[in-house]
């Protein structure tokens, strides 16, 4: 939207110039060519940045994918062609549908939690009490911990014998659980971490979100007597449809990427009850003695594919978004 | 009203504590004896405090929070070489082909790190360079490249005309304005990118654990891992080794605290 309005500015300047000076056609082209080399030369690291760090890599990956690998292969460097039979393998695994259905579970059950207390998180904040600017920001902490320190601060809080969480449930003469160790419970134990390193994101969008609202809008509805349950449903949760569309989509993008957290609290266990596609990709490639490189690569291009669907959608509601 | 807003307070404080517990846990648990640790009901409050666990980081995580440290700056330094000038010409320079190289930067922001980290293992174990630091600051780069770009392009094309048109009119060439002029003006999007470029490369893990497990300089997150992996009993060491880890991130959050929520909100709100 910004480069649409600097552009359009742009065009108005061209347009006093050629009026003012009238510089010959000749000398314009000219200056359009090196302009067109600068802004070229200034966006070639970039590009080349791009190509070594990310097109090449993925091309490995797709290289790998469709060829048998195995640790001799990088030495030998001869790795023969497989075709889609890794894929085939991969889908006929039986990890393979756990780990599909753990994936949606993780990413739908996460976003859904993150974004309902986030938003009301965020309602709650944008009425303005004392210190609610200060307390707004500390919610942020849990977003910027490193995720290897949430993720083990979680284990031992979710420690069968001395856990804090078995604590208090005992206290309410609850369980004990086996929150990280029972294939019943080891994929909720994750959402939980999960989500909560996830809210404060979906606080700070939507309470942005919030802020864009013209308060008019409220005033009118207060003055309608509306009720404060009748403004959120009529009024601010309509109003926020584009920022929640963007934000479930950004969550969808980054809680299929999620691995340091399942991998440090249950390293997808027991057996493959928390195990995700991203977590069954990295124990096929580095989680053995023995590791499998070409299946590795081909779970990743299937959650490659997943993502890029997902991300494509962004994009569209983003631009149909910003056209409005 | 005055009696309702109080309320409101008390509320806040009250959800800020529930969502900063495992923080406040995670403190608790770094001073507690190696002999209380197993205790049932734990200790709420860290009764007879014991610093053995912080002396323990001292002896034995200084060389990974140097590592860590040279990891974060070399991270920033890279970002900023490569999504600075790549902002300045999307926001300003017009290059042909703009619009696809902001998709496929939008595209790239969204491939699972685990890919990458497959595809740079292949590579680095091609040309030898798995457990080199800078090897690792190269991988690290990627998370915050394109999230760079699009914060330089972003801010950069709020610069009026006016200010480049001066500049040129001084006969400032293209890369004398982008250095003198543009880079300047530019310092809060220079700081915000700096920040997160910082702190994901801090945070990493992945890339750590896949191209430098076996590195001689080892960052945090493989010291933590290490120990968690090692000596189960000693959490109050772990611990302790997560609070000083989390050091930067509050630091930042106290200092910087406009620029993390401008860095949040900007892939996913229009301006």
């Amino acid at each position: 939207m910004t480069a649409g309005r600097s552009r359009a500015r742009s065009a108005v300047r061209h347009r006093d110039g050629a009026a003012k000076a009238a510089p010959s056609r000749a000398r314009r082209t000219r200056l359009r060519h090196s302009t067109q080399w600068a802004a070229w030369g200034f966006i070639a690291p970039v590009v080349g940045y791009l190509a070594v760090f990310y097109a090449y890599p993925l091309y490995r990956n797709i290289d790998l994918s469709i060829r048998s690998y195995t640790v001799a292969s990088f030495i030998t460097g001869d790795a023969p062609y497989a075709g889609l039979a890794n894929y085939s393998d991969i889908i006929h695994s039986s990890t393979f549908a756990p780990a599909l259905i753990n994936t949606a579970i993780f990413v739908f059950a996460s976003i859904a939690l993150q974004f309902t207390i986030g938003l009301a998180l965020a309602v709650f904040f944008f009425r303005k009490f004392p210190l609610s600017g200060s307390l707004r920001a500390l919610f942020l902490i849990p977003w910027l911990l490193p995720l290897l320190v949430s993720a083990s601060t979680w284990s031992w809080m979710l420690n069968s014998d001395s856990g804090i969480v078995n604590a208090l449930l005992n206290a309410l003469s609850v369980g004990p659980v086996d929150w990280l160790t029972s294939p019943s419970w080891s994929l909720a134990s994750v959402l939980i971490a999960n989500i909560w390193i996830g809210i404060p994101f979906n606080l700070v969008i939507m309470y942005s979100g919030l802020q864009s609202i013209s308060t008019d809008v409220f005033e009118a509805a207060a003055i309608d007597g509306a009720s404060g349950w009748q403004r959120f449903w009529r009024i601010t949760f309509p109003l926020l449809r584009p920022v929640s569309a963007i934000t479930l989509l950004l969550g969808f993008i980054y809680t299929l990427k999620v691995f340091d957290i399942i991998w440090i609290m249950t390293r997808g266990g027991p057996a493959t009850s928390s195990t995700t596609l991203a977590i069954w990709s990295y124990q096929l490639g580095f989680g053995s003695l023995l590791p499998d490189f070409s299946s590795a690569a081909a779970v990743g291009n299937v959650l490659i594919i997943i993502a890029v669907i997902f991300a494509l959608i962004y994009i569209r509601v983003r631009s149909r978004l910003e056209a409005i | 009203m005055k009696r309702r807003k109080w309320w409101l307070t008390a509320a806040g404080v009250l959800l800020t504590a529930v969502m900063l517990f495992p923080v406040y846990w995670m403190v608790n648990v770094s001073l507690t004896k190696t002999s209380s640790m197993r205790k049932s009901p734990p200790n709420l409050i860290p009764v007879d405090a014991t610093l053995d666990g912080y002396s323990a980081v001292i002896h034995q995580q200084l060389p990974y929070l140097g590592t860590s440290l040279l990891v974060g700056i070399g991270t920033v330094a890279a970002t900023l070489m490569v999504a600075a000038p790549a902002g300045f010409s999307l926001a300003k320079l017009r290059p042909l082909g703009g619009g696809g190289l902001s998709l496929l930067l939008l595209i790239a922001q969204m491939i699972p790190a685990i890919i990458m980290a497959m595809g740079f293992y292949t590579i680095y174990i091609k040309l030898a360079i798995l457990g080199t630091v800078w090897g690792l600051i190269l991988a690290d780069s990627t998370i915050a490249v394109p999230f760079g770009v699009l914060i330089f392009t972003a801010f950069m094309s709020r610069i009026p005309e006016e200010l480049l048109q001066a500049a040129r009119i001084d006969g400032a060439g293209t890369v004398r304005t982008f250095l003198s002029v543009v880079v300047p003006v530019s310092r809060n999007a220079v700081v915000t990118v700096s920040l997160f470029a910082f702190l994901w490369a801090w945070s990493d893990f992945l890339f750590a654990n896949t191209l430098d497990s076996g590195g001689g300089h080892q960052p945090i997150t493989l010291g933590i891992y290490a120990y968690i992996g090692n000596n189960n009993q000693q959490w109050n060491a772990i611990m302790a080794t997560a609070v000083v880890a989390s050091i930067p991130a509050a630091v930042l959050l106290i200092l910087a605290q406009r620029y993390v929520a401008a860095g949040v909100t900007a892939g996913a709100v229009k301006d």
